[in-house]
């Protein structure tokens, strides 16, 4: 811990270390603002909550006046939250300035004196904590802006397509990304997920699709469950993925169009003779595929990677959709797009929805979860916090329900 | 990076056939400019070395002949090279393997009690085993616990290289001359047969040939071919897209340990007849054939080319040595070199450098 | 042979032996503690040989032949780094390529120095006292160089700074994780250049004990491959000068009780056992915590650059 905090710092002792004098300071340090620390631990034997005490000495042992934290309470528990707080009004009753950065409403109301509300980039208010409620920061929040409803047509629902019970899994951290999560979608309807990044939403979509394994709960497609089966065995199902990431994950940057339009396909009949590729059959695909999603390249055989991002997503839709899958995990699908390219994934959304496909939206972006979906399900620290029908759904409700409030009602 | 001011660099999205083929020519040239220097610092003006180069290499049938028989195990080791690299496996083993090669083939021509004509296939096959097996453990590692492939795939050249030395001292040991230990000679039925009077066993040429095309075949138009490179490209979205890394790893090891391998039975049964001392038989080669696999870009047709340039370079070691009297290590140097302007140049090729106007 | 002569003999060899081992574990345990891996080292060592050899031959003074291998190595080394920090090449590629050219130009440059008889060579001291104690005392303090004490002496002092210095720590957080280093204000291109040269400058000057004190000459190829065993020390050190010294010595007594060990076990297979040991141990070391506790830096060859993910 202490080779940490005094990593990269100059303290005039030249290469030597007064190891003594150190873990007095950090000692000291520890003890006014109430941590019990042994600086001798190792960095990776401590618990996250830990860890960013770690980084609080740090800061403190570098004498910083001013601390920023940005969503310091994700990672913790809920002791460790009040642990925080503690050390936090003993580092302000010192003199500290702290700048929190949270979306969970509880915390600005307990922890805060002031609180500044910024959506898109602007800061939209600023106001005294002990002057507003958490209704108005929400309100605030998500703001008030008229929702533009796309023209679509009345969702033809049919049978259960996905159901959720109960799910659970950790994150990249191992803590618990996803609690308990339960619902149901069923064809030709938009099921949208809303809630600020970071609430289980990719651990959502990574369990559904085979890339994270559940710790707990099912997922039932159609009659068959499909917990923790292969990422393989789940797309051969008729799941359709478009992630989050679509240069990282979605496309090899260094192979054609045409071929990455195969890059789930490769291995069914169509494509392939026996164990060789059938290069015609692709490229036909292809370049009917280049058409109908309106790919604009040179050829089928440029690059990925020189594609802008508009032509990815059409390709990765392309290649997702081509087997007229049943279920559809969208993450941040317009994500970075420009507006016409934007319109067009929702479009294609849309006319993957009247066929009669299940699709599950992911988006921060509320206005078009709103527009999109049938239905909004709110999910906050891995738990549904409620599910309602897009077109009875309040703006408010949703802002309080995404920052931590439970709603009871809808369906 | 850094860059001063009056320099403009930007990097190339992709850089296209042609200039990759400008860059590696120019890294080749760039080397043989700096050996050059040393040829004349030995009294000898570079051209007439490069020259006398080509002609023992090239211009007589013997010289040829040598050539060729370097050439040979370059091009087995190379083609398995380039598919290993292509996934993103760092096969630095391939000595190892091709020694495990040689004492499958060893062991098939003097113990198994085998006769007749298939004994020379029936060597193949050893050796192939043996060498894909050799190569499984690193690649188990690596896909299994993550361990880096650089390094154990090293350590088990060494252990290859003991394993051998152990073998034509203890339990294999025929006739010991001058001190140098070796096993028996081998039967005429495993002999491969060599062109009259040289050391190149034909066989293995043919061999190597076809499985450069093979492989050229297997990467690029089938299903696995397919994975290899998505996993070499991009293991994220190979992961997405549901290709399993751990097959696709031992896949790739199987078939560039189980070519260094034949490699080894090519050696041990066309040029020498016998089982010796490893460093008399790998003479490097599988270090070599990594220069080999990477000037030819992983492209295992580029293979026959640039394995057979090597061999003349090889070749040539012994040629300045006797015709110029100067000292075959300076091809050692040159390999030295290529190599390392090679991956010099790779920035080139990613970075196009130009100057700022003002 | 009594087995107190033996004993002895087994000592004295052993730190002989291992001292160019040592001297070129330690180095290369600082190279991959910033997160470079250093093939090149079997190069550099045997240009640090040569290069002594014939400094010691030609000025008959066998501590300048000393700095001038380690001078060389060091300088060998540079290209490394320029090429695999600099130039972001790969780390395997570059290091093979400089051992390929080391080997050659030293059997190239050293062919007319074969054979010849080095009187110039380092001097065997004995210390007075401690070799008097019984078996130990010739075992490790008679007929030796210089060179091999100070070696000894350079383990704690290269532990401590690894350790227990500022210094030590900015070198082992570049080669965990370059990005939180750099983002303390830490140079990591400087940190890992400097580890690199020190890597080569230490390959050096084990290759200059081989030629002016362990066998005293110059023949080609007469480094034999110690450059790999390095490697696989490294790893048998769990990346820790102390332990780099234990497995050091233990290896060159293992060496030399092959020979005598013949009749029963076969010399080739303990030979190989530095090797086999390698990679057991990074078996054993992959599993979760055990990796994080003794595993290697985690951006070991991972080229870094600002930015990039």
């Amino acid at each position: 811990m202490e080779e940490n905090i005094i990593l990269g710092l100059d303290e005039g002792t030249g290469p030597f270390l007064n190891t003594r004098r150190t873990r007095k300071k950090i000692r000291k340090i520890a003890g006014d603002y109430g941590m019990a620390v042994n600086p001798q631990v190792k960095a990776w034997q401590l618990a996250v909550g830990q860890q960013q005490r770690v980084e609080i000495i740090k800061a403190l042992y570098r004498d910083a006046d001013i601390l920023i934290m940005d969503e310091p309470t994700s990672v913790l528990t809920p002791q460790e939250v009040d642990q925080l707080f503690s050390t936090l009004r003993t580092l302000v009753d010192d003199g500290l300035t702290i700048i929190f950065i949270t979306h969970k409403l509880d915390e600005v109301m307990e922890i805060s004196d002031r609180v500044t509300v910024l959506r898109k980039g602007k800061t939209i208010a600023t106001l005294d904590t002990s002057e507003t409620s958490k209704p108005e920061l929400a309100e605030l929040m998500v703001g008030r802006a008229v929702v533009f409803r796309l023209e679509k047509a009345a969702g033809q629902r049919g049978d259960e397509v996905l159901r959720v019970d109960g799910l659970q899994a950790l994150n990249d951290r191992a803590l618990p990304a996803l609690r308990g999560a339960s619902f149901t979608l069923s064809e030709g309807e938009i099921l949208g997920i809303a809630g600020v990044s970071g609430n289980g939403q990719s651990e959502l979509a990574e369990v559904l699709t085979g890339l994270r394994h559940a710790t707990g709960g099912r997922v039932l497609l159609g009659d068959e469950e499909i917990t923790n089966r292969s990422a393989r065995a789940i797309a051969d199902r008729g799941v359709a993925h478009v992630p989050a990431e679509r240069i990282r994950m979605g496309t090899v940057a260094n192979m054609s169009i045409r071929e990455n339009l195969m890059l789930k396909s490769y291995r069914y009949r169509k494509f392939s003779h026996g164990m060789f590729l059938d290069k015609n059959a692709a490229n036909e695909k292809a370049r009917q595929a280049m058409i109908d999603y309106q790919i604009s390249a040179p050829s089928d055989e440029t690059a990925a990677k020189l594609l802008s991002g508009g032509n990815i997503q059409r390709l990765v839709l392309a290649r997702e959709f081509a087997g007229e899958p049943r279920l559809i995990i969208a993450a941040h699908p317009t994500y970075g797009l420009d507006v016409g390219a934007t319109e067009q994934v929702r479009q294609v959304l849309l006319k993957q929805r009247e066929r009669g496909a299940a699709i599950l939206l992911i988006s921060e972006d509320l206005e078009e979860i709103m527009s999109m979906s049938d239905r909004i399900l709110v999910l906050f620290d891995g738990e549904v916090m409620g599910v309602v029908a897009a077109d009875e759904a309040k703006i408010e409700t949703l802002g309080l329900m995404m920052a931590g409030t439970r709603q009871s009602g809808g369906e | 990076m850094h860059a001063p001011s009056w320099l403009c660099i930007e990097r190339r999205p992709l850089p296209s056939g042609r200039t990759i083929l400008t860059v590696s020519v120019i890294a080749i040239v760039a080397a043989f400019v700096v050996a050059g220097i040393f040829f004349a610092l030995f009294g000898v003006p570079p051209i007439e070395a490069y020259g006398t180069i080509l002609r023992g290499a090239l211009g007589s049938w013997h010289g040829f002949a040598e050539t060729l028989r370097r050439a040979i195990p370059l091009l087995l080791i190379g083609v398995g090279l380039t598919v290993a690299f292509r996934a993103l496996f760092w096969n630095i083993g391939a000595d190892g393997q091709l020694l495990l090669g040689t004492a499958a083939a060893t062991w098939v021509a003097l113990f198994s009690g085998l006769h007749g004509p298939i004994v020379i296939p029936a060597m193949f096959v050893a050796g192939f085993i043996a060498g894909a097996l050799w190569g499984l453990i690193p690649a188990v590692l690596k896909a299994k616990l993550g361990i880096n492939d650089v390094i154990t795939t090293l350590m088990m050249n060494y252990i290859a290289m003991y394993l051998i030395m152990w073998l034509i001292h203890g339990p294999w040991k025929g006739p010991t001359m001058r001190g140098f230990a070796y096993t028996d000679k081998f039967p005429p039925a495993a002999q491969i047969p060599t062109i009259a009077g040289t050391h190149v066993h034909w066989p293995t040429l043919v061999l190597g040939l076809v499985l450069a095309v093979a492989a050229y075949v297997l990467v690029n138009r089938t299903k696995m071919g397919f994975e290899i490179r998505v996993v070499g490209e991009n293991p994220h979205a190979a992961r997405f897209a549901g290709i399993s890394q751990l097959k696709t790893t031992l896949v790739v090891m199987l078939i560039s340990g189980g070519l260094a391998g034949l490699a080894g039975v090519g050696e041990v049964a066309g040029v020498h007849m016998r089982l010796l001392d490893p460093n008399q038989i790998s003479m490097g080669y599988g270090y070599t054939a990594i220069i080999v696999a990477w000037l030819a870009r992983k492209n295992p047709l580029a293979v026959i080319i640039t394995a057979l340039f090597f061999g003349i370079l090889m070749a040539g070691g012994d040629v300045i040595k006797v015709s110029l009297q100067l000292p075959f290590q300076l091809i050692d140097v040159f390999n030295g070199l290529i190599m390392f302007f090679l991956i010099g140049s790779e920035l080139l090729m990613h970075y196009k450098i130009s100057l700022r106007r003002r | 042979m009594g087995w107190e002569s033996w004993f002895i003999s087994t000592f004295s060899r052993a730190l002989a032996y291992g001292t160019p081992l040592l001297l070129g574990t330690l180095g290369e345990i600082y190279a991959e503690r910033s997160g470079v891996l250093n093939l090149g080292i079997e190069g550099m060592m045997i240009m640090g040989a040569y290069s002594a050899f014939v400094t010691a031959y030609t000025t008959g003074n066998p501590w300048l032949g000393v700095l001038v291998a380690g001078a060389v190595g060091g300088a060998f080394s540079i290209i490394h780094a320029f090429a695999t920090i600099t130039l972001k090449a790969n780390q395997v590629v570059s290091g093979l390529a400089l051992t390929m050219l080391g080997i050659g130009l030293a059997g190239v440059l050293g062919r007319k120095w074969v054979g010849l008889p080095l009187f110039s060579s380092l001097h065997k001291v004995t210390i007075p006292g401690l070799s008097a104690i019984p078996i130990i005392g010739p075992g490790f303090f008679k007929g030796q160089t210089l060179l091999v004490y100070l070696t000894m002496l350079l383990v704690p002092i290269m532990w401590y700074i690894l350790f227990h210095t500022r210094i030590g720590i900015t070198i082992r957080a570049v080669g965990e994780d370059p990005a939180t280093a750099d983002s303390l204000g830490v140079n990591v291109t400087r940190v890992r250049y400097l580890c690199v040269i020190v890597g080569g400058v230490l390959a050096g000057v084990a290759g200059a004990y081989l030629s002016l004190s362990y066998r005293p000459a110059w023949t080609e190829g007469m480094t034999g491959g110690m450059g790999w065993i390095v490697i696989a020390l490294t790893i048998f050190a769990f990346w820790n000068p102390l332990y780099g010294l234990l497995g050091s010595y233990l290896f060159a007594a293992l060496y030399h009780l092959s020979y005598r060990l013949q009749t029963w076990v076969s010399p080739e297979l303990l030979k190989a056992m530095p090797y086999a040991f390698a990679i057991i141990i990074l078996v054993i070391v992959s599993r979760g915590t055990l990796h994080k506790r003794m595993g290697a830096p985690a951006a070991l060859t991972l080229p870094y650059t600002r930015g990039e993910q």
